[in-house]
């Protein structure tokens, strides 16, 4: 090996390297989520990868919409004739946390053995775990190439207020997805919201994009061990419970009694989410809150809602249902507080039960086409 | 050892091999060595002891030198400059007390200076009485060798170890309830263990050659194989010190080129299949024989790229340095045998125990009054080097299940080679390549199904595994 070889070798190989770093910015690598192990040599998931100790869940959160959805369940194949498809999506309390996939909402449903205009009903988990109507407009506008019959959208107040739409880190890092939608259907947000993550050049290199290429891998290496355990979250033994005595603070985003100023939720955000469903039927869930009788709970619900904004809310949606012919449950203090877990919209698997029970009643009165 | 420290050793051995080529390349090895003793032990939650492990790592081994050389080679005016290399380490380092920030140096704030004097005015009495006293007899160095062996056992078994734990918090005035064996992980202790046996049993022998302090302590402690091997030897290690260091573009392209192989199989397919390998977790969730055999093959993988990549960077730093280690690995998991499988896995402490236990005790066991069949000598010797083996692991009974494991299975490979010996050979070629492959697949699931022992905590989470690998579950 002669010193001339040596220098060749360095020279070359780093030559190649920056050639690769820089060509990465032309070729857009994000689109190598779609090519997935899942659904061909492990399960698809049954929720989204969402997880932030991937050691014990065997899962991980990215923002790779295309990888999230290859790694699902629902892209295992074209959908069956004989399937009555129904998506649920959301936000944690979809997802399912402390919960199991066959506990959530989306799993009892689907293990109910419905059947629906003389088709099985499979219901589809497409919750993500941070509370946003923008989040949840990008996910139903993806989701709808899937073909749905019924979308069931559960939601609460704190997806509503306008300076937590574009926060959401999986909002913000898919800026592309959302100017989209904003352009598309007209919402009012401004396509120069620094909340929106735009990349520069350096950011999509291979340097930059490290990060990013590393989580697709592992998301495909996670799918041994969820293929091999079916556990796709870590269940502590011991968990901090949803708070039940409460701060006496009655601002809500802002906002102060006694008037809940509606111009600074995102309906707009909600309407735009039928629209993308266009026929497909949507059923509007207000999903069930703590009701807490501790401390200052005379002022506030819960951790998240002073009493006088979140009845205005429901009172809003129930008037808007109303005019809007919005297929529309409120099922807000259908569960008891003990049946909650870590947070005021997480739910133990009974009140997943209790959920499940009138949404299913619901449906099941769904007219078919 | 984390990434950047391996980088920074590289660049340190570059700047090393092209700066430091005679004068001088002995001290400087030295004093980069005995700073990675104390820069590569983790922190330890028992105040202090991350400081003093290390400080104990160079006093034993100064100690062992004493000991394993005769009182005539003892010379103070040779060898006074490596002792105080080693005293001006220990005290600067403690002396980054008071900076008031940390360094990578040492793993957390060390002790009062006034404490580190006490402790090495207690080495250097301890080292003067048997340089001025003390020669290389039987006695001593035997007492020596079982000492090495009782702090070795001290960390090795769990309970010894908490107790110690205990011994040492409460002397600290810590919470002795918080006491656990990880509380003493001393880093690099079982291959200095294995060095400083190695040169005492020689010394005994007469076999050891003699070297300086300043050698030997490089031999002990060389900061490329501090913390996973090679298991070099003495004599081999030091004619290579003694070589004047001249690098030509062969040995940069093979430093460079075992370096970057080792951070590949190391950083990328061991650290990656890490991420689904059987482990004590996941051998309890996993519920099919299919999926279990996927997660112990990912193990049984994990742990040969991530031993010989630790292993390949070792061997090219060393190269940078001038000093060629011996391999540790060749191809194992591609022989058609246990017993080349043991001649080609983590060699270098294979042949250490050949040396040291399965040579000797066959030799006693031939030569005894009582006759043993050579079944019987063969049983009791492999037996005994793979428990030893295990043991060396760690003093729990998965580990003496591991070395029941392939001691069984090398005295049963050894019976059947004796009769198969004449048998085979008559067999065509093509026959003779079938039997090889077979036995190829066969060593490897047989060494895999012993990593379950390995890996696993305990025997009823092993049997557990094993009953799902044999889809008994």
């Amino acid at each position: 090996m002669s010193a001339r070889f040596l220098r060749n070798v360095i020279v070359k190989g780093l030559a190649l390297f920056l050639l690769l770093d820089i060509a990465l910015v032309a070729v857009n690598p994000a689109g190598l989520g779609r090519l997935s192990l899942y659904n061909h040599i492990f399960p698809g998931r049954l929720r989204f990868p969402f997880g932030e100790d991937p050691t014990q869940s065997y899962n991980l959160s990215l923002f790779n919409l295309d990888a999230m959805f290859a790694s699902h369940d629902i892209a295992a194949g074209p959908k069956p004739a004989s399937e009555y498809r129904v998506l649920v999506i959301g936000d944690s309390s979809t997802w399912g946390i402390l919960l199991q996939p066959g506990q959530t909402l989306a799993g009892q449903l689907d293990s109910a053995g419905l059947n629906l205009c003389g088709k099985t009903v499979r219901v589809y988990n497409l919750g993500y775990p941070t509370i946003s109507l923008t989040k949840d407009l990008m996910v139903l506008d993806y989701a709808m190439r899937y073909q749905p019959d019924l979308v069931i959208w559960p939601l609460t107040l704190e997806a509503f207020p306008f300076d937590s739409q574009l926060t959401s880190p999986i909002v913000a890092n898919n800026a592309a997805r959302v100017d989209a939608l904003i352009v598309h259907y007209g919402l009012p947000f401004d396509l120069r919201d620094p909340a929106l993550v735009r990349p520069t050049f350096w950011n999509q290199t291979l340097i930059g994009q490290r990060r990013s290429l590393a989580d697709l891998f592992r998301l495909q290496m996670y799918g041994v061990l969820w293929a091999a355990t079916g556990i796709d979250q870590s269940y502590p033994v011991d968990y901090e419970h949803a708070q039940t005595d409460l701060v006496s603070d009655v601002a809500y985003h802002g906002m102060q009694p006694p008037t809940l100023d509606e111009s600074k939720l995102a309906f707009s955000v909600l309407e735009a989410g039928l629209l993308v469903a266009g026929k497909t039927p949507v059923l509007l869930v207000n999903e069930p809150i703590l009701v807490s009788t501790g401390k200052n709970s005379a002022l506030r619900y819960n951790f998240y809602y002073p009493r006088w904004a979140y009845d205005q809310w429901r009172q809003m949606m129930n008037e808007k249902a109303a005019n809007q012919d919005w297929d529309y449950l409120d099922l807000w203090n259908l569960v008891p507080a003990d049946q909650f877990t870590n947070s005021a919209i997480h739910l133990t698997p009974v009140g997943e039960t209790r959920m499940t029970g009138s949404v299913e009643q619901t449906i099941s009165q769904q007219s078919c086409p | 050892m984390t990434l950047a420290y391996i980088l920074v050793s590289f660049v340190i051995a570059a700047v090393l091999g092209v700066a430091v080529r005679e004068r001088g390349r002995l001290s400087v090895l030295l004093a980069i060595s005995a700073l990675a003793v104390y820069a590569l032990q983790p922190a330890l939650p028992v105040r202090g002891l991350d400081f003093w492990l290390p400080t104990l790592t160079l006093g034993l081994t100064v100690l062992a030198w004493i000991l394993t050389t005769p009182r005539q080679e003892r010379s103070w005016r040779a060898n006074w400059p490596a002792a105080a290399i080693l005293v001006g380490i220990v005290l600067l380092l403690g002396l980054t007390r008071y900076l008031g920030i940390s360094t990578p140096l040492t793993a957390s704030n060390p002790p009062q200076v006034q404490m580190i004097l006490v402790v090495l005015a207690v080495v250097a009495a301890a080292g003067f009485f048997l340089w001025r006293f003390s020669k290389p007899g039987r006695l001593i160095l035997s007492a020596a060798f079982v000492f090495v062996i009782l702090i070795f056992i001290l960390l090795k078994v769990p309970s010894l170890s908490e107790w110690a734990s205990q011994v040492l918090r409460g002397w600290n005035g810590q919470s002795t309830l918080l006491a656990s064996p990880l509380d003493l992980r001393w880093l690099g202790f079982s291959y200095i263990a294995f060095r400083l046996l190695h040169t005492l049993r020689d010394r005994q022998s007469g076999r050891l050659p003699s070297v300086s302090l300043s050698e030997y302590l490089v031999y002990v402690i060389f900061f490329p194989a501090l913390s996973a091997g090679p298991i070099d030897r003495i004599e081999r290690f030091v004619g290579d010190l003694r070589q004047p260091l001249s690098l030509n573009s062969d040995d940069y392209g093979e430093a460079g080129t075992r370096f970057v192989l080792g951070l590949f199989k190391k950083f990328v397919i061991a650290d990656t299949l890490g991420l689904v390998a059987m482990n004590a977790t996941t051998a309890t969730q996993v519920r099919t024989a299919g999926w279990a055999w996927v997660l112990l093959y990912a193990y049984a993988f994990q742990i040969y790229f991530d031993f010989s990549g630790y292993t390949d960077i070792a061997i090219g730093l060393g190269r940078l340095l001038g000093i060629k280690l011996p391999e540790n690995f060749n191809a194992p998991y591609l022989k058609p045998n246990l017993t080349l499988f043991w001649n080609n896995w983590h060699m270098t402490l294979t042949q250490w125990f050949r040396a040291y236990f399965f040579n000797p005790v066959t030799r006693a066991l031939r030569s005894s009054k009582r006759k043993f069949s050579i079944s019987g000598i063969v049983f009791i010797t492999q037996m005994g080097t793979m428990v030893l083996i295990g043991l060396w692991h760690g003093v729990t009974w998965n580990f003496v299940a591991w070395g029941v494991w392939h001691g069984l299975g090398l005295f049963v490979h050894n019976r059947w080679s004796v009769w198969t010996k004449g048998r085979f050979a008559v067999l065509p070629i093509n026959w003779q390549k079938v039997l090889n492959v077979g036995g190829g697949l066969l060593t490897f699931h047989f060494v895999a199904i012993g990593w379950v022992f390995f890996a696993l905590p305990s025997l009823s989470v092993s049997g557990q595994f094993l009953q799902t690998l044999a889809g008994l579950k």
